[in-house]
């Protein structure tokens, strides 16, 4: 039973950290109605940073710039190509950030190399131990940081001017235009804002018990598109939630890994896309998407 | 277009240059393998492939709107399928030893049954959402690859059985054409030629028939397509299916030109890979899966070939930028330039050159 448990709350914090990444996704797509696949390579730029100023700099600095400089790259993306697009059709505008994505992995992957990169982290390999439940400090850390962000975040969504304008972007660009509402400067802040996420997030994906950023982190921050989709990809309940239970059934499969051998190794890194092919054959919209009406 | 009406003697001018264009190429393309060497006519063979995997993404992306991450899967379930049917189980896999003409057919019928499992899910979503559920089949592919050892051969691949038609082997066994020894390249060549021609002839029917317009309704205006009485849901699983047929093809012939399948080719950046060339050659066109087939195949050939005479290019493992990594980095550019500045593609400005539209006809 305590197995049990250990697993589940280890699921969870991944599946928190996971909800960020997802979030930052789902941010993007409400205010500009693009789907973003470069979002894992924004992550790797995160996480690039701060593994390579730590040293120099200390960690807090180092994660502080690692949060600036994937906001940076993805306001830059945002400035430099997304605002190019003169077309209306927005999923040519998802194959663009397919091109984006080859372009920053590439040069990435080419300067991380073959070496796996620490992160400096304060937490290192210490474990907490709850009566026979032992966790991992990074996992509670990654638990309690993606807690409180995502949180300040809905909140901001809510009741702030910034939030109120995403919102409105959302509901009807056009209206909201008309309203006042810069267009232009909504969609820079949300690629900024997801960027951020994303880094945050690369911190949680490659502390302990994970060795370091490396290049396999990209596919790492991948399982965020099905937890984005299994929620809804317009919703931000449905970011949180696909997160969490990407995270728990991921979680899970390695955890019982060696009782399910009869499908193989590595099942971990497989269960969150089969959690989300299982849903969508129930649900194609996801669990908390709109489904699409559409009066003619 | 129809300023090609009001000049009728244009017209027929067009069309005699056209044949000529087609005719000059048909026979460089038969005399190339008595004059390139193995490396270039192995190129030659990979562009080829991924121009029949790229025609079958482009009818389903191009033409239909519905963005698939998922080819690599499909290439890779004909490339092992047709390993599975045709081996003789020599190597301690599984192998039925069917003739290995039937086992490509197999493969590539094994291919479309993959894409008409995924129609519950091909049906229903459409556009990015379909893009990212298709991650899904990479990595399940991946997984099968690695651990269904009795089939894949494991995380070392297995050996691809030589092709063998009317007689003749598509083997390394030296045959003599006119004093120019023929290898496995130099016959595939012909094989691939006549396949690809065939799977373009076939695409470019499907596209300019019926099942073409409603495929172009369903990626202008869904709604109004359903209206007008296209059944959407069907349509878009068909396009799967004869899209994952396409690239059970490729994956087939990528299997006969490497002569060995391994599990780590058909990863994303394959997928990847697939959705640049059609961006690049232009979206919705049988020529323009050719043309960026061609352009992103040949293009980390072309630089492996002359990293010693390009700057900034320099072997693997010295430092410098890899040919691998400079084609990516300039198909990926590619990829961005081509949407925000050539919307239509290669093809577009090809087509731009030889018909000067009315000003107002451009978007």
């Amino acid at each position: 039973m305590s197995t049990f448990a250990e697993i589940l709350l280890n699921g969870v914090s991944l599946g928190s950290v996971y909800a960020l990444i997802a979030l930052g996704f789902v941010v993007i797509f409400r205010a500009t109605e693009v789907v973003n696949f470069a979002h894992a390579s924004l992550l790797l730029a995160g996480g690039y940073v701060t593994a390579t100023l730590h040293d120099d700099i200390g960690f807090w600095p180092a994660l502080l710039a690692g949060i600036a400089g994937a906001a940076l790259v993805g306001a830059a993306v945002e400035f430099l190509v997304m605002r190019r697009y003169r077309g209306a059709d927005h999923s040519v505008l998802a194959i663009v950030t397919i091109g984006v994505d080859i372009l920053l992995t590439t040069e990435l992957t080419r300067r991380i190399g073959t070496d796996v990169l620490v992160m400096g982290d304060p937490w290192g390999d210490a474990v907490l131990k709850l009566g026979s439940i032992s966790l991992a400090h990074t996992r509670i850390a990654a638990f309690v940081a993606a807690a409180l962000l995502i949180t300040a975040f809905l909140l901001a969504f809510r009741y702030t001017s910034w939030g109120v304008a995403m919102r409105a972007a959302a509901e009807s660009p056009e209206t909201a235009a008309l309203m006042g509402v810069r267009l232009g400067r909504v969609s820079l802040g949300a690629w900024a804002v997801a960027g951020g996420l994303a880094a945050v997030a690369a911190l949680f994906l490659t502390v302990f018990p994970t060795p370091g950023l490396e290049r396999a982190t990209s596919l790492a921050a991948l399982k965020a598109f099905p937890a984005a989709i299994l929620g809804g990809l317009d919703s931000t309940t449905g970011a949180l939630v696909g997160g969490l239970l990407v995270g728990i059934t991921e979680s899970l499969a390695t955890g019982y890994q060696s009782d399910l051998t009869f499908l193989g190794r590595g099942l971990g890194d497989l269960a969150p896309y089969l959690v989300m092919v299982a849903i969508l054959l129930i649900r194609p919209a996801g669990l908390f998407g709109t489904k699409e009406l559409a009066r003619v | 277009m129809s300023e090609a009406l009001v000049k009728p003697l244009r017209l027929v001018r067009t069309r005699r240059t056209r044949t000529y264009v087609w005719t000059a190429a048909a026979v460089l393309l038969l005399a190339l393998p008595f004059y390139l060497d193995r490396f270039w006519l192995q190129a030659g063979l990979f562009a080829m492939a991924a121009a029949i995997g790229a025609i079958g993404i482009n009818l389903l992306t191009g033409a239909t709107g519905q963005l698939s991450m998922g080819h690599a899967f499909f290439l890779a379930v004909g490339a092992y399928g047709y390993c599975v049917f045709a081996a003789d189980g020599g190597d301690g896999l599984t192998g039925l030893g069917l003739p290995t003409w039937l086992a490509a057919v197999l493969a590539v019928l094994v291919a479309g049954v993959a894409g008409g499992l995924f129609s519950p899910i091909s049906g229903r979503l459409s556009g990015a959402y379909l893009g990212i559920a298709t991650l899904a089949l990479v990595f399940i592919g991946q997984h099968v690859m690695f651990n269904a050892h009795d089939l894949t051969g494991g995380a070392n691949g297995r050996d691809v059985p030589p092709l063998n038609l009317f007689g003749l082997t598509f083997d390394d066994r030296e045959l003599l054409v006119a004093a120019v020894p023929f290898g496995s390249a130099e016959k595939l060549w012909y094989a691939g030629l006549v396949v690809l021609l065939a799977g373009a002839l076939f695409a470019r029917g499907v596209l300019r028939g019926r099942p073409g317009r409603a495929m172009n309704a369903i990626r202008d205006h869904r709604i109004a397509a359903g209206v007008i009485g296209v059944p959407v849901a069907r349509h878009r699983a068909a396009v799967f299916v004869l899209s994952s047929m396409y690239a059970g093809l490729a994956g087939v012939l990528l299997a006969l030109v490497f002569q060995r399948t391994v599990p780590d080719y058909f990863g994303i950046t394959l997928s990847l890979e697939y959705l640049a060339m059609i961006v690049i050659g232009g979206l919705g066109s049988v020529s323009g899966a050719v043309a960026g087939a061609v352009f992103v195949s040949l293009l980390p050939q072309l630089l492996t070939r002359y990293s010693d005479a390009l700057p900034l290019v320099s072997a693997p493992g010295t430092g410098g930028i890899a040919p691998g990594e400079a084609s990516r980095y300039l198909y990926g550019a590619a990829v961005v330039l081509v949407v925000l500045f050539l919307p239509g593609g290669l093809v577009r400005v090809a087509a731009r050159r030889r018909v000067t539209t009315h000003p107002g006809e451009e978007r």
